[in-house]
């Protein structure tokens, strides 16, 4: 923890503060379908000529039935079509490499996976997408994804801020827009700046390099059918095996890599995510992607309060998921900086802290950082290898996902997230005023509260469910690396990160297996759309209520009390639903660390 | 009533209570409420369980009976709350003497009387009642006018007048006339009359959850869920880390994570508050409108009777030239003598002061009295040669021969400018001076409007008066907002307009012409002197009809919801300290290195885990009287009344359990429990 850390963690808030109100001011622009941009010469064709294909007439709006269909239909079609390209990659253009198709359960898991905005990988991506496959699969998927929840988020926040209203907006004008004006925009600028900072981007085949110095690396022998050949023991038989040649991976990498972070994705290029060094080529590419991470999610509670005209609120939001944001960061990076006591006992490399899975590039600081907003939204890129981190240290990642990634969180998902805890903080506390619950004038009644706590259930249903299925069955244990309370922790991760449409992973885990592939699949639908569908039924009723004007006798949504609240309901909740699981994993794991015991 | 408040640890409550907590175990009634069902069917298996835990008997059978209590704590909350209703409606159940009415055979225009008894009578009989007599039921007098002593029911004293027509019509049965007779005709039939209904409410028996306990039990319900969730899926956990979790074990964690607190003390909150009421006289037909007058913003206040004494006074006597104070108050006394109005009759008074002897006009056979009428709207006395007249100014000016002195008028202009009212004393000859007459504020309200204020109510006062005098009388009585020269439909109006602009609206009124704006209002409140109409119109009824009642009824409604707001988050608050002590008793057979964990140093496992179950259930039977009591209300805006309530409810909520646990764990160890 030195002074350099700190002043790039300084010029880091002050980047996403700057940031927070020209690009929200920006965004509300654009969720408005009258709002008028400087882009409009250019991106107003396209969007009229998009609603006359889609035969989309702008000015007639959605209540949240038709909203949600539409919704629903648009993802499930762009889910079938990814899926359609992934089976079929062999026979499809740009794939110098000629990599096969994908199997059923893996292009299941992987075409939903983007669909979610998840970017769950059970793949490496240079080794199993073809160009055509991640531009055409993949990267728009990106970009659907994002603009999705981009919309959800403004249909919520036009349920809050109309009253009486029997609509919350047009789903295919949102998208449209958002895409148009929003997210290709930003993504042309970032890829050219990605690419200037050494990023690749172009169509050629893989480039084979010789080593200079070979390696001779040990591996296990298989059997002509691929099976790993063991000894009569059981133990498998190891043979040497020498390296000569190195394969470089090539491709459209930055024009994917720009929308990977903006839109929250976090699906990486290859396999290594964002500590290849084509993928995250510098300190300030580094930089740079962890800014374009939070900046929308962030920038969305300045277009709340700007909305509800309660800018107040839209900045006591900003600073509970701050709050937040800066515990998470402190404990993540003090934890993985004082590294590991058996280490310290040893007496190796003490100064270093905890460098175990983690890019020398970036080391602790950069690493820390990068995997709490990688967390705090639901991006889920990675600079570092989350499982290798000390057990408290990773806990920051696992408990980020598990109160629902609304620390700024994933685009629109950040925000929709947090206003599903607002409205819980508020129906809780808010009986301590002496009225009935009221969030910015609407009244919280059965209704609400019903579709709220729906999303809660289904979250803790999905991670706790799925986990507990995993534990106890053969298919679940067969994946794990690791044994003990790490394992679980692996699992535990695997399904929250799926739930919350984060994507990261404890990779120890092996996940690409049928079982896997399709729970997982499952735990990313329903954790995205078991989300999604009770939230616009939330939002078609608020937009119903009429709006109780503010009083002095009126529930505080802004302020210190109302911060400390909503921090507090937020860690709380995610803290009283996870805790017996965290116990059992993470937390048993770190006592036994600290008596020197690891997995 | 005569016993007004019942002591909560009345004994006689309690052992009934204690009774009914066991009777309440009948799953038909459990189920209604999810959480405390849940707990009871944890008590259950743990009961079984008992039995098949060799070696661990003991403390099996400790959590068992500790799970059980827990629920009957609950039941043993609600029934408090219901036993402390019912010995309210004992009390009104008193003045349901077994009476007969005079019925009219062949309704009203018949004399044919039979006797009946009182719950033969249907709706639409017609009855006579004359002296002495209980009236049988509810009813609306078609004829007639007496006294009736109506202390059974609003234990004053003193007997009311009720007459045909006009806004006093409406009798209660069990309700005694004292002089004269009335016709009756019956408006309840027997069992559903007005004070059945309300001896069935407050009861509890036909109390229905309102819309924020519905809202309320579906978040808790939900939260049982998913700490049900959290807890049956320790158990694979537990086998994948080798550790096998007792079942008992398990259902204690589950049973301190659901929020049993408010679980078990919620519906005893909701008859509490209606009780609270009952005890200042109020009758609230559902706790919907409890519930609902916590939340309103706007309170309509009628002027007269109201915010101001029921009728102007004279409050001074400005001469006009070359008169003194002492031959304006004779004069204006002489004049008001045959005035019959309050207004007149305050005069009188007034001059008593300046010296003027009271006089009658018996003792004055030689003066010829001009009573008060609407048409001439004067008074006056031809007296020892003089015509001396008192009156509006119109009135007199035109009796002075079109025009007043431009003093007078200069005086006259002031004291309507002032909000006042000008009443001009005159003689042929020469004018007098004025009477001012002025609305007395009733003392104290101002400062009660202020601390409406601060929470965020605004309160506007009705009147039939002009502007002027409207808004000297709002700014002296210190409302926010007047509403002038109102007619009953303005009333409505307003009410629309409001509640249109998302605003909950308090009234309360008493005629008939009040009834459709009682009905429009969110919290109506009828008084009980009021026509039935209004009765029925209204979702409250004061029996003392006392206008200032609605302030009480407001702020009984926020206690009501902010008990509701301060358990739910003590409850969750709570769920900390429960995890601190279980989760490591869970953990540290297996995994010794988790000590670390357990901050309270509880003394082993299983007195860990059975402190915390035994916390868990205490808690409530410590937070009945609190429940029942409703938690300290502050007229405070809503920021600080939440920061002071975060504090208590939450952080204490946090920190209290800790300290609990430690205590009972620190007893348990000492009597080798466990």
């Amino acid at each position: 923890m030195n002074p350099h850390q700190w002043l790039e963690l300084a010029v880091y808030v002050a980047a996403l503060v700057l940031v927070t109100k020209p690009l929200g001011l920006w965004i509300n622009r654009v969720l408005d379908p009258g709002g008028r941009t400087w882009l409009d010469p250019v991106m107003r064709p396209l969007e009229k000529l998009t609603y006359r294909v889609l035969r989309v007439d702008p000015a007639r709006e959605h209540d949240w039935k038709q909203y949600t269909f539409a919704m629903l239909a648009f993802s499930l079609v762009s889910c079938l079509f990814t899926y359609a390209i992934l089976r079929l990659q062999f026979y499809l253009p740009l794939n110098p490499q000629k990599l096969g198709a994908l199997a059923p359960h893996l292009a299941f898991n992987t075409a939903v996976s983007f669909t979610t905005n998840t970017n769950w990988q059970s793949y490496g991506g240079e080794a199993t997408m073809s160009y055509f496959s991640q531009m055409a699969g993949l990267a728009i998927h990106n970009f659907f994804s994002a603009a999705v929840g981009i919309a959800i988020a403004g249909a919520l926040v036009r349920g809050v801020a109309r009253q009486t209203a029997e609509t919350i907006g047009n789903f295919w004008v949102d998208i449209t827009r958002i895409m148009f004006l929003l997210l290709l925009p930003i993504c042309v600028v970032l890829a050219v700046f990605l690419v200037s900072q050494g990023m690749i981007q172009n169509f050629k085949p893989y480039t084979v390099a010789r080593l200079i110095e070979p390696q001779t690396i040990s591996v296990q022998k298989t059997d002509e059918n691929g099976k790993p050949v063991t000894d009569a023991k059981g133990n498998p038989v190891m043979v040497n095996q020498t390296l000569a040649t190195q394969t470089i991976v090539q491709g459209p990498m930055a024009s994917q890599i720009a929308i990977k972070m903006l839109g929250t994705n976090g699906g990486g290029y290859t396999n290594a995510n964002a500590a290849h060094p084509f993928e995250n080529p510098t300190p300030l590419s580094n930089f740079v992607q962890m800014l374009a991470l939070l900046c929308i999610g962030s920038a969305l509670t300045c277009h709340l309060g700007r909305e509800t005209k309660n800018q107040k609120h839209g900045w006591a939001v900003w600073t509970a998921m701050f709050t937040m944001f800066l515990a998470g960061v402190m404990v993540c990076w003090w934890a993985e900086a004082r590294g590991n006591p058996i280490h310290q006992k040893l007496g190796v490399a003490i100064a270093d802290g905890n460098m175990e899975g983690k890019e020398a590039r970036f080391g602790i600081f950069d690493s820390a950082l990068f995997a709490t907003v990688t967390t705090d939204a639901s991006c889920g890129a990675v600079n570092s290898m989350h499982d290798s981190f000390t057990p408290l240290g990773g806990l920051v990642p696992l408990f980020n996902i598990q109160t629902g990634e609304v620390i700024f969180g994933g685009v629109g998902a950040g925000l929709y997230g947090m206003l599903i805890f607002v409205i819980l903080a508020v129906f809780i506390a808010g009986l301590m005023v002496g009225r009935t619950p009221e969030y910015l004038g609407k009244k919280i009644e059965a209704y609400d509260v019903k579709m709220v706590m729906l999303a809660f259930v289904i979250l803790a249903f999905l991670i706790l469910g799925f986990t507990a299925w995993a534990c106890a069955s053969d298919w679940g244990k067969a994946g794990l690396n690791n044994a003990g309370p790490h394992g679980l922790s692996e699992i535990l991760y695997a399904y929250t990160s799926g739930a919350g449409n984060n994507g990261s992973a404890f990779a120890g885990l092996n996940a690409n297996t049928p079982w896997y592939d399709t729970t997982l699949g499952i735990d990313m639908l329903l954790g995205r759309f078991g989300m999604i569908v009770p939230l616009l039924a939330l939002a078609g009723s608020l937009s119903r209520k009429k709006i109780v004007p503010a009083s002095v006798g009126t529930f505080p949504v802004s302020g210190v009390t109302f911060v400390v609240l909503l921090v507090g309901t937020v860690v709380l909740v995610g803290a009283l639903t996870f805790l017996p699981a965290l116990a059992i994993g993470p937390i048993v794991e770190h006592f036994l660390m600290l008596q020197g015991h690891v997995f | 009533m005569a016993n007004k408040s019942v002591s909560i640890f009345d004994p006689k409550i309690l052992r009934q209570a204690a009774l009914q907590a066991f009777i309440k175990l009948n799953p038909r009634l459990m189920i209604k409420n999810p959480v405390m069902f849940v707990t009871m069917i944890g008590a259950a298996i743990s009961s079984v369980d008992a039995f098949r835990s060799p070696g661990q008997t003991l403390f099996v059978t400790q959590i068992a009976i500790w799970l059980w209590f827990t629920v009957l704590f609950a039941n043993f909350a609600e029934a408090v709350a219901e036993g402390r209703g019912k010995a309210q409606a004992k009390a009104l159940r008193a003045t349901r003497t077994r009476a007969t009415g005079n019925k009219l055979a062949g309704g009203e225009n018949t004399e044919t009387v039979e006797t009946v008894d009182a719950d033969a009578l249907r709706k639409g009989d017609v009855v006579v009642v004359r002296a002495g007599e209980i009236i049988p039921a509810d009813g609306e007098i078609i004829s007639g006018a007496a006294t009736v002593d109506e202390s059974a029911i609003t234990g004053e004293s003193a007997p009311v007048i009720r007459e045909a027509g006009g806004d006093r019509s409406a009798v209660t049965g069990g309700t005694r006339v004292l002089s004269d007779e009335i016709t009756v005709r019956i408006t309840a039939n027997p069992g559903e009359g007005f004070l059945d209904r309300m001896i069935l409410l407050v009861e509890g028996a036909s109390r229905q959850k309102t819309p924020n306990e519905i809202a309320l039990t579906i978040l808790l319900s939900a939260l049982t869920v998913v700490f049900l969730l959290a807890v049956v899926t320790l158990k694979p956990f537990g086998l994948y880390s080798g550790v096998d979790f007792l079942n008992p074990v398990l259902i204690s964690l589950l049973v301190c994570l659901i929020p049993t607190t408010i679980g078990g003390l919620m519906s005893a909150i909701g008859i509490a508050g209606m009780d609270r009421l009952l005890q200042r006289n109020v009758l609230a037909m559902s706790g919907r409108a409890v519930e609902a007058a916590g939340d309103v913003d706007v309170l309509l206040l009628d002027k007269t009777g109201t915010i101001t004494m029921g009728n102007r006074q004279a409050v001074a006597f400005l001469p006009a030239g070359g008169v003194t104070e002492q031959e304006l108050a004779d004069a204006a006394q002489l004049a008001s003598l045959a005035d019959e109005t309050p207004e007149g009759r305050s005069i009188v008074v007034l001059a008593k002061q300046f010296g003027i002897r009271a006089r009658t006009i018996h003792e004055m056979p030689q003066a010829r009295f001009v009573p008060f009428t609407a048409q001439t709207r004067m008074s006056g006395a031809d007296f020892e040669g003089r015509q001396i007249r008192k009156g509006a100014a119109n009135a007199l000016r035109q009796f002075a021969g079109g025009t007043l002195p431009s003093e007078v008028e200069k005086i006259i202009e002031g004291i309507s400018l002032s909000g006042g009212t000008p009443l001009v004393v005159a003689t042929r000859e020469r004018t007098l001076g004025v009477v001012h007459l002025k609305d007395i504020v009733k003392g104290g309200l101002s400062d009660r409007f202020k601390r409406f204020r601060a929470m965020g109510v605004r309160t506007v006062m009705i009147t039939g008066d002009n502007k002027l005098t409207a808004a000297a009388i709002a700014h002296e009585a210190g409302v926010d907002d007047f509403l002038a020269e109102a007619k009953p439909e303005d009333k409505l109006e307003l009410i629309r307009r409001e509640q249109q602009g998302g605003r909950m609206i308090a009234m309360i009124g008493d005629g008939t012409n009040d009834a459709p704006a009682l009905a429009q209002a969110d919290v109506g409140v009828a008084m009980n002197t009021g026509t039935q109409a209004a009765k029925e119109a209204g979702n409250m009824v004061d029996l003392d009809s006392n206008p200032t009642k609605l302030l009480e009824i407001i702020e009984i409604g926020k206690q009501l919801l902010i008990t509701r707001g301060a358990l739910t988050t003590f409850s969750i608050a709570n769920d900390v300290a429960k995890y601190f002590a279980i989760i490591p008793a869970m953990l540290m057979a297996t995994f010794p290195a988790v000590a670390p964990l357990n901050v309270m140093r509880l003394h082993n496992a299983h007195s860990a885990i059975l402190s915390a179950v035994i916390f868990n259930a205490l808690i409530i039977i410590a937070l009945i009287p609190l429940a029942l009591r409703g938690v300290k209300f502050r007229p405070l805006g809503a920021s600080q009344i939440l920061r002071i309530n975060l504090m208590i409810y939450g952080v204490w909520g946090m920190i209290l359990p800790f300290i609990g646990i430690k205590l009972i764990d620190l007893i348990v160890a000492g009597l080798r429990l466990a």
